[in-house]
This record gives C-alpha cells, sequence and structure tokens, in this order.
C-alpha cells in the first residue's frame, strides 16, 4: 500500500460521520401548552417516537399526559387550549397547525380517554364513523380487519354502543380508528375503568397491532406496570414536565421508578419532585 | 255525536299537525347536530317563502325558483355556520340561543329589505277544497290541499331518515349530535358538517315556507309559526324526527277537537293555545317527550 493511499484511508477513516440518530417518526420538541390564556399546562415537553414502536407516556393525574396527546392531534382547540411555544413533527413535517381532520388523514388517530362511543350508533355505525376521511372506499375489508382483531365487535355490531360493555367500548374505540388506517394511534388510558384481565387483552390487541399492522404507538396510562410490560420506551411526565425517560425495561427496573410508580413505596419520597438530582433535570431533551 | 263529523275533524287536525311538523323537523335537526334551540327557523321559514315567491312574481319559472332558492338557502346556512356559530363556539347554550333570536330579527328585516313588505298570495296549483268523492261517499270533508302537504312532509321524512341511516354524511351527523369531541377525534370536520346541517334545516324551511305560504299568504305573520312548533317539540322530544312527526300529528288532532268539543262549553277561541296546555300537561308527565334521546346511564 502506497504512503498517500494509507493516509487517504485514515482520513476517510476518520471523516465517516457517526450514524446520526434515526429520524424520530413523531417528535415533539419543548411543547408549552396553555389553556384558557391562562393556564400553564405542558411546560415545555420534548419526546420522540421512532416508527413501529409502542411508546409509554407514564404519570400522576394530571401531570399532562392527555394534554401532551392533545396537543399532538390538535384536540386542544376544542377546549381553549393552545401550543404557544414549541414544535411538533410528523414524519419531518410540522404539523401543530393542522386541524384533527388533516392529522386524521396524514395518519395520526387520538383514541380518547374515556373511550368516548357515539352511544346512539350501533358498534358497526361507530366503526364506519371512523372511516369517514376516507370517503366509501374499501368499507366491507377494513370492517373485516376489525372484527379479526376484535371478534367480540362483530357479535355485538348491531348493538347500541351505549348498551355495550367498558370493554367493548374500548375496542369499538380502537377499531374506529383502525378504520382510518392510521400509521400512529395516541391512545389515551385504554386501562380506566377495566378489569385487569380485560386490560391484558387490550394490551395484547395493542401489541398486535403493532407488530402486524405497523401502527406505532403513544400510550398514556397510569397503570405504569401494564404499560412498562408492553412498552419499547417510556416518558415519565410530572406537573408538565418530561422527568425521566428510557427503555421500557431499564424503566421497569429502575428504583425510583419502582418506588413512585409501581407500588413498592417505603417512605417519604412519593415523586420525583422529592428528588433533588431530577429536579435540575434539563427542559431540553 | 255524528261520526262523520268526528272523523272530520280529527282528520282535519292530523293534517294540521303535519303542518307544524314541518317547521318542527327544521328545530330537529339543527338541536340534534349541534345542540343549539334555533329560534330563527321561523324566519328562515319566512325568508324561503318570501325568496321563492318574489322569484316566481319577477317572471322566473316555479322550478328555477325552486332550485335557486335552495341554493339561497344553503348559502345562508353557510353563512350562518362561518359568521354566528363558529366564533361562539364553546359557549354555553344559552349564548347561541340569544344569537339565534338576533339572527331571527337580522333575517326578517333583510328579507323584507330585500323584497319589501308586502304580502303576496302563493299559488302551487292545488286548490284548498273538500276533495268532493270523498265528501260524497262518506260525508267527511278533507281538504286536498291538506292531503298534498301530507304527502309532501312524508316525503321529506323518508328522504331524511334514509339520508341519516345510510349515508357517509348522514352517519357522521348523528355522530356530531351524540359526542362533538369524539366526531373531531375521528376527523369529522364539525364546521363542514354545521353548514351542512343548517343547509339541510333551510331546506326544510324552503318547504314548510311553500305549505304555509301557499295556506296563509306569504307575510311577515310566517315567522311566528315558529311559537306552533314548540308544544310540538316538546311533546315529540328536541332530538327525534319521528317526535317531530308524531307530537305534530297529536297537536294538531287535539287542539282541533279541543275546539269544535270543549270550545263551545268555554265559550271558544281555545285552539291557539290548548296545545300549550297539553304540552305544559306533557312535560310534568315526560320531559324529555315522547321520543326524546333516552340518556344511557350505564351503572
Amino acid at each position: 500500500m502506497s504512503l498517500a493511499s494509507f493516509f487517504m484511508s485514515a482520513v476517510l477513516q476518520q471523516s465517516t460521520p457517526v450514524q446520526p440518530a434515526p429520524q424520530a417518526y413523531l417528535s415533539v420538541s419543548n411543547v408549552e401548552v396553555i389553556y384558557d390564556h391562562v393556564i400553564l399546562v405542558l411546560k415545555g415537553v420534548s419526546l420522540q417516537v421512532q416508527e413501529g414502536r409502542i411508546v409509554a407516556l407514564l404519570g400522576a393525574n394530571g401531570a399532562g399526559k392527555t394534554t401532551t396527546l392533545k396537543a399532538i392531534s390538535n384536540l386542544l382547540r376544542a377546549e381553549r387550549g393552545e401550543v404557544t411555544k414549541g414544535w411538533i413533527e410528523f414524519r419531518g413535517e410540522r404539523i401543530e397547525r393542522l386541524t384533527p381532520n388533516q392529522l386524521v388523514r396524514k395518519g395520526v388517530v387520538q383514541v380518547m380517554e374515556g373511550r368516548h362511543c357515539f352511544q346512539h350508533l350501533t358498534v358497526e355505525e361507530n366503526l364506519l364513523t371512523g372511516a369517514y376521511t376516507r370517503g366509501n372506499a374499501d368499507l366491507r375489508a377494513d370492517l373485516e380487519k376489525v372484527y379479526r382483531y376484535f371478534p367480540r365487535l362483530k357479535d355485538r355490531r348491531k348493538s347500541q354502543s351505549g348498551y355495550t360493555s367498558g370493554g367493548e367500548q374500548q375496542m369499538t374505540a380502537i377499531g374506529r380508528a383502525l378504520m382510518a388506517r392510521p400509521k400512529m394511534i395516541l391512545l389515551d388510558e385504554p386501562s380506566m375503568g377495566l378489569a385487569p384481565q380485560l386490560v391484558e387483552e387490550i394490551f395484547e390487541i395493542v401489541k398486535d397491532l403493532n407488530t402486524k399492522e405497523q401502527v406505532s404507538f403513544l400510550l398514556a396510562e397510569q397503570n405504569t406496570h401494564m404499560a412498562l410490560r408492553y412498552a419499547d420506551y417510556g416518558y415519565i411526565l410530572e406537573n408538565g414536565r418530561v422527568v425521566m425517560d428510557g427503555e421500557g425495561k431499564s424503566l421497569a427496573q429502575n428504583e425510583d421508578v419502582k418506588e413512585f410508580y409501581l407500588g413498592f413505596s417505603s417512605g417519604d419520597r412519593k415523586s420525583f419532585r422529592d428528588v433533588k438530582s431530577y429536579r435540575r433535570r434539563k427542559r431540553w431533551l | 255525536m255524528n261520526v262523520a263529523f268526528f272523523f272530520e275533524v280529527l282528520i282535519g287536525g292530523l293534517l294540521a299537525g303535519v303542518m307544524y311538523s314541518l317547521v318542527a323537523l327544521g328545530f330537529v335537526l339543527i338541536y340534534k347536530a349541534s345542540g343549539v334551540f334555533n329560534f330563527a327557523q321561523g324566519a328562515m321559514v319566512f325568508f324561503a317563502a318570501l325568496t321563492f315567491i318574489s322569484l316566481v312574481e319577477r317572471g322566473l319559472n316555479f322550478w328555477l325558483a325552486l332550485v335557486v332558492t335552495l341554493a339561497v338557502m344553503v348559502v345562508l346556512g353557510i353563512a350562518i355556520e362561518k359568521v354566528v356559530l363558529r366564533p361562539l363556539v364553546n359557549q354555553p347554550p344559552i349564548t347561541l340561543f340569544m344569537a339565534t333570536i338576533g339572527l331571527t330579527f337580522v333575517l326578517e328585516g333583510l328579507s323584507q329589505l330585500v323584497w319589501g313588505s308586502q304580502p303576496h298570495g302563493l299559488e302551487l296549483g292545488i286548490q284548498d277544497v273538500p276533495m268532493e268523492w270523498l265528501s260524497q261517499s262518506t260525508g267527511i270533508n278533507i281538504s286536498q290541499f291538506d292531503i298534498f302537504a301530507a304527502g309532501v312532509a312524508g316525503l321529506l321524512v323518508a328522504v331524511l331518515a334514509l339520508f341519516f341511516q345510510y349515508t357517509r354524511i348522514g352517519r357522521a351527523l348523528r355522530a356530531v349530535a351524540d359526542d362533538h369531541q369524539a366526531a373531531l377525534s375521528v376527523g369529522i370536520p364539525l364546521k363542514h358538517i354545521w353548514a351542512i346541517v343548517w343547509s339541510v334545516a333551510g331546506f326544510v324551511a324552503l318547504v314548510a315556507g311553500l305549505m304555509w305560504g301557499a295556506r296563509n299568504g306569504v307575510q311577515y305573520a310566517l315567522t311566528f309559526i315558529a311559537l306552533k312548533a314548540l308544544p310540538v317539540l316538546i311533546l315529540g322530544g328536541f332530538e327525534s324526527v319521528l317526535g317531530a312527526i308524531v307530537g305534530g300529528l297529536i297537536i294538531g288532532a287535539s287542539e282541533k277537537l279541543a275546539e269544535v268539543y270543549i270550545g263551545p262549553m268555554v265559550g271558544g277561541g281555545i285552539e291557539s293555545w290548548f296545545a300549550y296546555v297539553v304540552a305544559l300537561l306533557f312535560l310534568l308527565v315526560r320531559p324529555q317527550g315522547l321520543f326524546g334521546e333516552k340518556i344511557i346511564d350505564r351503572v
């Protein structure tokens, strides 16, 4: 090998750029949300969801989980909330000014906390409303797909959804979102008010949808234990800030998380607020 | 008691009730989809009828005038959504109600400004006379215009029912009526839906305006038929299309029967307020109305 070529290869090797982090599918950067022009709810939240992942958003009541999801799906506007700082990108495109209708067309659909089924519509009609943005094409096939994941809905498809059980309503709500052919589902508290067995069933289906339909999930949950079992990655919110984040498994092992959220509490420390080291955690993740 | 006469009064009352139903329908549509009690429905009826008759009097062909008026009503519906509803989104219902009262006067003023305030006669080509074959064979006098109006109302309801039940937009309308937030979350654009609802209500107002205009003439007093629709709504329930029909029938029949059989005992003239008595009594027993939406309450 000549000297020149030796140098060349050395230079080449040196200048090989560091592999950049994979482009995030959904990225929320330093978002601040204010309700009614005065109430500051999110104080600079940043998080990322990679394509094909399940990411959990954890935290207590009022930590800002729902607000974060609504900031992304832009359901905030209907509640007099507003993103006042920061930006949100989906597949490299700014989305914080889009209407919910435009977002659903782009593939971002929220399943709201408390199911919010259309009570006086039948289960099947509920599912069909989910396809509103798509017009009338291929409805049958998509209905069948939803029924494959939720066989129980097929049995109840002619029932008024207000008269179905809580679990069936949660399934209807997720199925309804699926009808829009989403790329990303923002799923808010799927476990709320459901029996543990049913919660597991729902989470299994979420996992299934994630692997088979390539739907990415951002999942707000109070049921930390369940969420960390299924999530690839997790963020912990407290008082409108992200106080910790990490791989699902490592979060589940973390002593503080165990103590604050998984019920291993021993003493006075009840939240990250009581731990000095997290106080100064940067707001720019 | 003369049986033929009883039936004549009853059927006449039922058919008059259909005319109330036509007006009540407009209220129901808007109330269902947006939770707004649209006080301006009566003014919309007047506006539609006046626009139509003025166009016809200026030499437009009947059908052309109908289409143009319909287009005007659709534009009006969209304008109301843009100018009145959208800025008031998320305000308490009473605010929206007040806004529709304001709208009533604006519409009345506007229509008279554009078309003048003199009353017009409206001719649909159907005489308000008893059907001869029926009077001759049974002795019951039924106006053929009433029958025609009932047919039109029936057709209108059938079309609306099919639209709501089987079309994508209809389904979205019902979804919005059930849960605004959820409708937003699946990507149903509320402003389009509201514009559509107000346009459909405008269409219903046009039909009601033609029927009432043909019967009573197109004049300012037409706006007050909104008040006639109130007891119908209380009886039938504010959210039910079927309720508007059945409520109309009951109100129409009871007020005519009361006028004929109870009226003489108290000196007559009870037809104009008897409907409200029925409605008030009804409120005590069933406040949500006959077909009012059942509040689904799971325990």
